[in-house]
């Protein structure tokens, strides 16, 4: 039924013309959702300021300025935010912290979808024995709340960036498959992949021009939530102290700090609490909006 | 009915059992045994140790001796307290979390469906867009940010709560259950208003009105009962976030609760310890899953039981 509804929505032409591939037809209407576009631009500003304008600052996050200690917000000084009790200046910490809790959930989200769109792709196609095996499996993993896999995986590889990516990629690879796979078995028995096969198609151009295209919406779709999923998680194991472990920082070991610093210092957890949440507002929004933009038939 | 229960029930036992399997394995594999820091012990105590924790036997064995121990409600001794074993630790802080776990789901539940409802009744006003904004906040807004934003709040700026702290007075757990609910809430209010708006549409509702059921009964009776079963088939996802959330809220609140047993257990490599939270949350997890999955079938006729 929903199947229909997709199919009408597109003007017929989006699938012959060249210029009017699905692909740009969904990306003309994301670009006319304005919530979605501003928190794509406050994200790309969010992303730019973690990752350039620290290059800017004369001094390193963990340098201790002993003429500025717990200096107070002023935003024309060298310390436009203050620092904390080492003289450390807060907004290049929070910016620095940034780098891990982006990096990890954009490169994270990646492979977890790289991984599960092919081993849920393999399942779907090829059917059979082979598909029970590798969902029965999927299954089984699914079963467990994915906190404690992470923590007990994070336990084995260590409390490293690259061990909180792997842990959390690990384990958060699971629902794109079982996306992929549902996504996979749905098309091979769709009436328009039929009405292609009986025009005369070749199979490889029925997978390049219907059944690619079909699937990329889903995972484009999926693929922003899951940013938003990784970024959550590592920030909650970093809060916790499992996570990334000083001297190194992220968004959620620094929101540790400051929540154990209410009392004294509010700036603490209000500035990386507030570049987090920010974050997860804006990835919120472009997850909307894709979805509004690629799945007509889901509003 | 009762086939589908038991197909259920027996479903999940190959996922309890990789879950018991992940992670022993794991930690039998990870580094940093909780005797390597202390490096005043001799080869000698450490063999004794290891002897005593039954860590010289083959993973195998070990893995065997560990199954039949959880067989009996025994998660072994933890190695941090000496003193306990893990199944003492379990007994001594689960009531603590339980309460907090029990208080809170219920709490989004109420609130979450009362919301929902609202919204759905009053759909664009003032009450439907600020009831969508909370939503919206408690989605995005990780528990570990509010929570110490409301500790500065309430029990900072207007001190009507205590910060932190488990004295077993009503207030200390105020804020604790509330941080905890929160999420569920937003989750429950946006899918109560979607199935309610949706369900007032439907065809029975339309034949309700149109046998000249009052209003109020049309929503109350025959709406709402629609209206819920997505909200029931939530009841183990909630579940999920609670056990979850409780380890952060516990940990922010300073809740003497299994989910900072297992945080602390994580940083000091207390396997048994971990393990046993794990299990143990991880079985609660499964069981509810379980019970919606069954909950569904009753209510719903639609639900086959393939």
């Amino acid at each position: 039924m929903s199947d229909l509804v997709a199919g009408t929505a597109q003007p017929p032409e989006t699938t012959t013309s060249v210029g009017q591939s699905p692909l740009k037809a969904s990306w003309r209407r994301f670009s006319r959702n304005k919530l979605a576009v501003g928190s794509m631009i406050i994200l790309a500003l969010i992303v730019l300021a973690c990752f350039a304008s620290p290059l800017l600052f004369p001094f390193g996050p963990e340098d201790a300025d002993f003429d500025n200690i717990a200096a107070p917000i002023d935003l024309f000084s060298a310390h436009p935010f203050g620092t904390d009790e080492f003289g450390r200046d807060l907004l290049l910490r929070v910016l620095v912290g940034g780098q891990v809790s982006l990096a990890v959930g954009f490169v994270g989200a990646l492979t977890a979808v790289i991984i599960g769109v092919l081993y849920g792709a393999t399942a779907g196609y090829v059917g059979g024995r082979l598909d029970n095996f590798l969902m029965r499996t999927v299954d089984v993993l699914y079963g467990i709340p994915y906190f404690f896999l992470v923590v007990l995986i994070n336990l084995l590889v260590g409390r490293t960036v690259t061990g909180l990516f792997v842990s959390i990629v690990v384990v958060l690879w699971l629902t794109p498959a079982v996306i992929a796979r549902g996504q996979a078995v749905s098309l091979r028995h769709r009436e328009f992949v039929d009405a292609a096969r009986a025009g005369g198609m070749t199979e490889w151009q029925i997978i390049r021009q219907h059944i690619v295209p079909n699937s990329l919406n889903v995972v484009i779709v999926y693929s922003s939530l899951l940013v938003l999923e990784v970024i959550i998680t590592e920030s909650f194991l970093s809060f916790l102290g499992l996570g990334i472990q000083p001297p190194a920082s992220s968004w959620g070991s620094l929101i540790d700090t400051g929540a154990r610093a209410i009392e004294t210092d509010p700036r603490l957890l209000l500035l990386p609490g507030g570049f987090l949440a920010t974050t997860l507002f804006c990835l919120n929004f472009i997850a909307d909006g894709l979805r509004d933009a690629f799945d007509p038939s889901e509003r | 009915m009762l086939a589908f229960s038991i197909r259920r029930i027996i479903g999940a036992v190959p996922t309890l059992l990789a879950l018991i399997a992940i992670s022993f394995f794991v930690m039998r594999l990870a580094p940093g045994g909780p005797f390597a820091a202390n490096r005043k012990l001799t080869e000698a105590i450490i063999a004794n140790l290891n002897k005593a924790y039954h860590l010289d036997e083959p993973v195998w064995m070990q893995f065997g001796r560990y199954l039949w121990g959880l067989l009996h409600f025994d998660f072994g001794p933890s190695m941090k307290y000496r003193d306990f074993s893990v199944t003492e630790l379990i007994v001594h802080g689960f009531p603590v979390s339980l309460e907090i776990g029990v208080w809170a789901m219920l709490l989004a539940g109420v609130v979450g469906i009362a919301l929902g409802i609202v919204g759905a009744l009053r759909r664009n006003g003032v009450t439907d867009l600020s009831v969508g904004i909370i939503a919206m906040v408690g989605v995005a807004i990780p528990t570990f940010v509010i929570g110490p934003l409301l500790q500065i709040l309430f029990g900072l700026k207007l001190g009507w709560l205590p910060i932190a702290g488990w004295d077993g007075s009503v207030n200390a757990k105020i804020l604790p259950i509330v941080v905890l609910a929160l999420p569920n809430i937003a989750y429950i209010s946006r899918l109560m208003r979607g199935s309610m708006i949706e369900t007032l549409r439907a065809n029975y509702v339309r034949t309700a009105r149109a046998k000249g059921i009052g209003a109020r009964r049309v929503v109350w009776k025959h709406a709402l009962t629609g209206a819920m079963l997505p909200v029931i088939a939530y009841l183990g996802p909630a579940t999920a976030i609670t056990v979850t959330g409780s380890v952060i809220v516990e940990q922010i609140f300073g809740i003497p609760g299994i989910g900072r047993y297992f945080v602390e257990g994580a940083a000091n490599r207390d396997y048994p310890l971990v393990m046993g939270v794990t299990i143990l949350y991880g079985g609660i997890v499964i069981l509810a899953n379980i019970v919606t999955d069954v909950a569904r079938g009753i209510i719903d006729p639609k639900v086959s039981y393939e």
